[in-house]
């Protein structure tokens, strides 16, 4: 009786998602369904916020001060979406603290790309064209995913993210219409960038087993090689306009298939970095250890101050 | 995990003067006091709110989704309640 009661319950729920009715935090769902949510949701708000600790290092040392507030502006955005991810994570029942813990033990992942330094100022332009363009490219198709908060959290962060690649696109093109140094600087930072983002779509299709469960339960709408590809063809013409080489001597526009072919992605150099051996990895979450450990009294403080306060009312 | 975790809390806003205040999203704060500013720096970062409500989560009580539907049936079957259910001669006008 009870397994039939649960496969009824699929059907009925693989029925909604395919007509397109959203799942909402207290509808039935199945067990794996909820984990695969908690578990990507999770671990795209830690990217947002592991995201802040590359671009926060430039704060201080911005060419002026219209670069410098826009930089301040887009980390707080970063620190903004990881919280609206965090809770919409919240609304599937986890626990925000065990999610946060889970980053800090190495238990969870975060994107891989933000592993890699930023070691040039024109590194901060690379990454606001490059890694949030792929960014906005995975999450322009989360907007429909099937769980109405992520998707909701997806509709706000778009909105805020076009700003970002905006500002790292403008960046790079200013250094590259700037001197043969500053010229030189933004090709190096487009070297160093290109191959880490094309990374961030993740392993080809034929080697990410899980894709075709997320597919079925639309959470994810488009593969990670058909996003890579139109990562690849709408980023390739911008830096060409602004006189920049991508560094792929087979990159190819293929007029048959109407894309660009390219070379095949170092997958060994992606599985390093995402075991924990790329050139960050240590630094980035010794850093957010750090900061929940030395924020601890902060928010102890804080709650006290809340109890004084609402006895002091009641009295 | 940490001992002392913040109070959650649901956050409703108004984008402008005439409309009313819309759910938007959730977070974490000490009390009523940090709730709005947080509010106000995570969800009014490029002016969508001019007015900010924020409710402690353990307040707001909702239906069980599983009974939905027996729970709105009374509304679903009484056709008779919409304007398009009558019929009105031709030629009848401001009605």
């Amino acid at each position: 009786m009870r397994v039939l009661e649960s496969v009824e319950l699929e059907q009925k729920f693989q029925d909604k998602i395919d007509k397109e009715i959203k799942i909402e935090p207290n509808d039935w769902m199945p067990d794996a369904y909820r984990k695969t949510l908690i578990r990507q949701m999770s671990q795209h708000a830690h990217s947002e916020v592991v995201g802040m600790l590359p671009e926060a290092n430039w704060i201080t040392r911005a060419p002026n001060l219209r670069r410098k507030a826009v930089l301040l502006a887009k980390v707080q955005d970063e620190a903004g979406h990881g919280l609206y991810l965090y809770s919409a994570t919240e609304t599937l029942g986890a626990d925000r603290e065990a999610t946060i813990d889970d980053l800090h033990s190495g238990k969870a992942k975060y994107s891989s790309i933000f592993n890699y330094p930023a070691v040039s100022w024109a590194d901060i332009g690379a990454i606001g064209w490059l890694v949030d363009g792929a960014a906005i490219m995975n999450q322009v198709a989360l907007c429909r995913c099937s769980y109405g908060p992520y998707a909701r959290a997806m509709v706000k962060i778009c909105k805020e993210e076009s700003f970002h690649q905006r500002q790292g696109y403008e960046l790079l093109t200013t250094l590259a219409n700037g001197s043969p140094e500053q010229k030189q600087l933004a090709q190096e930072a487009l070297n160093r960038f290109w191959w880490p983002a094309l990374m961030m779509f993740g392993p080809n299709d034929d080697e990410s087993p899980n894709s075709a469960q997320s597919m079925k339960w639309k959470i994810k709408r488009l593969s990670n090689d058909e996003l890579r590809q139109n990562f690849i063809d709408a980023t390739v013409p911008q830096a060409e306009l602004i006189g920049l080489k991508v560094p792929d001597p087979n990159l190819k526009w293929n007029e048959e298939t109407g894309h660009y072919d390219f070379s095949p992605i170092n997958w060994d150099e992606f599985w390093q970095v995402v075991g924990g051996n790329g050139p960050c990895n240590k630094q980035r979450v010794d850093a957010r250890r750090k900061a929940k450990e030395n924020g601890l009294w902060v928010r102890e403080a804080a709650m006290a101050f809340a109890e004084k306060r609402a006895s002091r009312k009641s009295a | 995990m940490s001992t002392n975790e913040w109070p959650l809390w649901e956050v409703f806003i108004r984008s402008k003067q005439g409309l009313n205040h819309k759910h938007v999203g959730s977070l974490r704060a000490a009390d009523s006091t940090m709730a709005l500013d947080n509010a106000r720096d995570v969800y009014t970062r490029r002016s969508e709110g001019i007015s900010i409500w924020v409710v402690e989560s353990n307040y707001v009580h909702a239906n069980d989704p599983a009974d939905a539907d027996a729970y709105f049936e009374p509304s679903d079957t009484k056709i008779f309640r919409h304007p398009t259910f009558y019929e009105v001669h031709e030629g009848i006008k401001h009605m």
